[in-house]
């Protein structure tokens, strides 16, 4: 068993575990608020980007002419994931999640024999990736130093997205990220963003739009800024579900070091009573004795 | 009957701007100013980087932007941009700062004509604002 001593010291490391764990949970709920705001705040962009863009290709008469990166190439052979994860861990499953579902979808990649390009945004998605799928990366991007997903940064994302499609080297580009539902809840989600899939949400809008100047062009010039668009909304989706995955886990964190401070108290104490139970028995048999 | 409009302006970060009682927008459109007034014909088009100025009963107001794209549907203007600065909180150093980066950018000389085309308007939109 244990001496006193080392049990006292076991007490006090949890206790100082817990105090941290519960520092990161109250951050993590204060930046959760920013950051579910600023999800919010973000949706009408994407939202009008989306319909104006659905109205646009409803319009396209020539679907044969239409940009490449509404109709795809024609071809399914390459793919490109865009995995989107956080750069610090202890956030509970967030990370894992993710990966779980890009892994699963690589695999289904490989086995119908295409390939499989992997672009990774956040290390901690790399770490994980590179021992299985390192050779299938290309290229991995960090945004250590900003401190909220900025629009900014989508936009390199996309434009090097767009820059790799242009040059011919995938056909299919799907976005991993995790959409934010509530704190406890996110959900992983796999969303194709090259070519544009906007079946099943056909808009029955027959209001005719004048165009100027024509369709095409005005499709080949908002296309490429509707993939920064939805790569920033997943930035946003993610950046709130990562808070919010923190503070939960943080909170079971505490929760369990609790639990952990009263079972070690507890073992404490009757190893202290049982020394002192030993010391008398010692004392009262040596003067009966006498 | 009123002769005022809707117009909402959304960047990526936020909604930044919403305003109903507008009697008429002039955007830089890709192919000229336009100038929209209400039952305007439903129309989208894209920005070239210019002013956008919005008159209305409570003020007029001025806006750059560097792109973005116009809808105009059932007397509502949506106006998606990603870069938009109000002139009035635009200071000398700031249009000094974008005016340089417009430059720098419009020396490279690997640049395709119409991002060439759309950077040297920014130039010239830049230079007249100071």
């Amino acid at each position: 068993m244990a001496s006193l001593d080392d049990l006292k010291k076991r007490i006090a490391s949890v206790k100082s575990t817990q105090k941290i764990t519960k520092a990161m949970k109250m951050v993590a709920a204060a930046k959760l608020r920013r950051a579910q705001e600023s999800a919010e705040k973000g949706r009408p962009y994407s939202e009008k980007m989306n319909n104006v863009i659905l109205n646009l290709s409803n319009g396209v008469s020539d679907k044969e002419n239409a940009p490449k990166l509404l109709s795809g190439t024609g071809q399914e052979k390459t793919h490109l994931c865009v995995v989107m994860t956080s750069d610090r861990g202890l956030c509970g499953g967030f990370n894992s999640n993710i990966i779980k579902k890009a892994k699963s979808y690589f695999a289904k990649i490989l086995d119908e024999g295409k390939e499989l390009k992997i672009i990774t945004v956040g290390s901690k998605g790399n770490d994980q990736l590179k021992r299985v799928y390192g050779d299938k990366i290309i290229e991995n991007i960090s945004f250590k130093e900003s401190k909220n997903a900025n629009y900014f940064d989508a936009d390199k994302v996309g434009k090097m997205v767009i820059e790799k499609f242009e040059a011919g080297e995938f056909d299919i580009c799907t976005i991993f990220y995790n959409q934010f539902k509530n704190v406890i809840t996110q959900i992983p989600q796999a969303q194709q963003i090259i070519p544009l899939n906007n079946e099943g949400e056909e808009n029955s809008s027959e209001e005719s739009y004048e165009f100027e100047p024509d369709e095409d062009e005005i499709l080949s010039n908002l296309l490429p800024k509707n993939i920064s668009t939805q790569i920033f909304k997943a930035m946003l989706e993610n950046s709130a579900s990562e808070q919010g995955s923190r503070m939960s886990a943080m909170d079971n964190a505490t929760r369990n070091a609790g639990e952990m401070v009263d079972k070690l108290t507890i073992e404490y104490n009757r190893s202290r009573q049982a020394a002192i139970t030993k010391e008398l028995i010692e004392i009262i048999s040596g003067a009966e004795s006498l | 009957m009123s002769e005022e409009f809707k117009v909402e302006i959304v960047n990526p970060e936020k909604s930044f701007l919403v305003k109903d009682d507008v009697s008429e927008v002039v955007v830089p459109a890709f192919e000229g100013e336009m100038g929209i007034l209400k039952d305007h014909i439903s129309i989208i088009s894209f920005l070239k980087p210019g002013i956008i100025k919005i008159l209305s009963k409570s003020g007029d107001e001025n806006y750059y932007v560097e792109d973005g794209i116009v809808e105009f549907k059932n007397n509502n203007l949506s106006i998606l941009t990603s870069t938009i600065f109000n002139l009035a909180d635009m200071d000398k150093s700031k249009q000094q700062d974008l005016l340089k980066q417009a430059e720098e950018e419009a020396n490279k000389t690997d640049i395709n004509d119409q991002s060439k085309y759309l950077v040297d308007q920014k130039v010239e939109v830049l230079k007249t604002l100071n």
